[in-house]
């Protein structure tokens, strides 16, 4: 099996200066990762686990440990490394997947969801085909593809959202809960879209309030609940 | 504060486009800038933030050769630029400005002459790079306004009988006309209302994917940063407190200083 990320030792916290605290969010986090699986982490409110996700995309700054990602041109450490290879990284091998959207002003959906994909080197024209499968994939309404989102209902948002997100496969995709509050052919959508990517060699860690939206995926879970943190093997599937 | 070190870039092989290293800038007993240094990278967009009087304006102004420092070095990674940038002579300076560099002032009165025609003012910019053909002006000037999408059937008109968003278009179309490698904004939609504010970001936007060029952005709304830059710098009593992803300053803020910015954002 390829490895794709080896997570050693990892810890974060947050400083609260205007408090003069500071806070632990997780430590000691070890972990492999290889192509092709899909790692729940699992953990009550609170335990670190958008942290931890948020944490190896580097929106969240680590504070000590290895985050050891083995990309096409090499291994880096994604807890030092410079950020414009951060960046670099961001825009075709590491993906990040949250349930909100970050709409632009004057910027239209069909044009949001192809934007992956046409900063990564794909032709204009293709891109926007492209971006129409998806947003068709996803249920959104083909009146709305021209539109700009900004005014679209929370449920139209998201689904906007998911097609940007999945439209480029990538090494590395985080997922931050990205069914809650989607409906029933939009979730189902996007459990076809995982799986896809996921036998294309993707490997996953996400965070889901009901993981038996997505149990057909799970390979393996850790929790991250302080003091029952272990890793266990799963077969079957349990809801 | 733990000052976190990150490992010099190990995928990215190009060059900084633009370098600044320490940079110190005095007025009496102001110290406006205090050893800022910088590096941008081709295509990428480089947010400041921080509030008034932190020196970021002044900043910028050195970048657009306006404001010579006290010390430190300024280098731009283009063929036939050689040297600290702050050691040219005014000749040199000028021309390099002309050429390379285009600027957009939070004040339009700034950097337009606001009784000649608009056009007039985007050919300037192209006269004094050596342009003298009548037709070659009129053309590039109206290719760089339609870019900004300014109303083209406005183009003869004077700033001084525009509206401010125009303005801006205006400016913008100077500041591009020559495909600068760098292009700086200070404050550049501040005093706009919200739906001009949406166009000029989104034209910003749009000529940053379309173009490539490399940005320096100044504002302190920290939603015109968010949604322009890569990457920010935030300044705080002329010194640099802090710079980073731009998700990472806005989510995960290290300096006390950044933290109180953050907190404060609507």
């Amino acid at each position: 099996m390829t490895l794709v990320l080896d997570i050693r030792d990892l810890d974060k916290g947050f400083t609260m200066h205007h408090l003069g605290t500071k806070m632990a969010a997780f430590a000691g986090i070890s972990f492999q990762l290889h192509a092709g699986e899909f790692l729940l982490l699992k953990g009550r409110n609170g335990a670190g686990k958008s942290t931890l996700l948020r944490t190896l995309y580097r929106s969240y700054l680590p504070g000590s440990g290895e985050i050891l990602f083995h990309s096409s041109h090499g291994v880096i450490d994604l807890a030092r490394a410079a950020d414009v290879d951060v960046s670099f990284l961001r825009k075709t091998e590491v993906g990040f997947v949250t349930q909100f959207l970050t709409a632009r002003p004057r910027v239209s959906a069909e044009a949001l969801v192809a934007e992956p994909l046409r900063l990564s080197g794909v032709a204009a024209g293709e891109a926007l085909e492209e971006a129409r499968h998806w947003l068709d994939a996803f249920g959104v309404k083909r009146a709305l593809w021209a539109a700009y989102p900004t005014t679209f209902s929370g449920g139209e948002q998201q689904k906007v959202n998911l097609a940007r997100a999945l439209i480029l496969p990538q090494r590395l995709l985080l997922l931050d809960e990205p069914t809650a509050s989607l409906d029933a052919s939009a979730r189902a959508a996007l459990i076809v879209r995982l799986a896809e990517l996921k036998a294309k060699g993707t490997a996953m860690i996400g965070v889901f309030h009901h993981p038996g939206d997505v149990a057909q995926l799970i390979n393996r879970e850790i929790d991250l609940t302080p003091e029952t943190q272990s890793q266990e093997e799963r077969e079957d599937v349990v809801v | 504060m733990t000052v976190v070190t990150l490992n010099a870039p190990q995928f990215v092989d190009t060059k900084p486009l633009l370098t600044v290293r320490n940079v110190c800038k005095s007025y009496g007993d102001v110290r406006a800038l205090r050893d800022v240094s910088a590096a941008v990278y081709p295509g990428e967009v480089l947010g400041i933030v921080g509030e008034s009087g932190s020196g970021k304006s002044t900043f910028l102004r050195c970048l657009n050769l306006e404001e010579v420092p006290d010390a430190g070095s300024y280098s731009l990674d283009l063929p036939d630029v050689q040297g600290n940038l702050f050691d040219l002579d005014r000749y040199a300076r000028r021309m390099l400005c002309a050429t390379q560099i285009g600027i957009v002032y939070q004040n339009p009165h700034l950097g337009l002459l606001m009784n000649h025609s608009s056009s007039g003012n985007v050919a300037e910019r192209l006269l004094v790079a050596g342009e003298r053909s009548f037709h070659v002006l009129r053309d590039k000037a109206r290719d760089a306004l339609d870019a900004s999408e300014f109303p083209l059937e406005r183009m003869d008109a004077p700033p001084i009988e525009l509206s401010g968003g125009m303005q801006q278009r205006v400016q913008l179309a100077k500041a591009i006309a020559l495909e600068p490698a760098l292009l700086l904004l200070d404050e550049p939609t501040t005093g706009l209302d919200v739906s001009v504010q949406a166009l000029v970001l989104d034209t910003l936007k749009r000529l940053q994917q379309e173009r490539q060029i490399t940005m320096v952005i100044v504002s302190h709304d920290l939603g015109v940063i968010q949604t322009l830059s890569d990457r920010v710098m935030v300044m705080r009593h002329g010194q640099v407190v802090e710079q980073g992803l731009v998700d990472q300053v806005f989510q995960d803020p290290q300096h006390s200083y950044t933290q109180q910015l953050v907190h404060a954002k609507l």
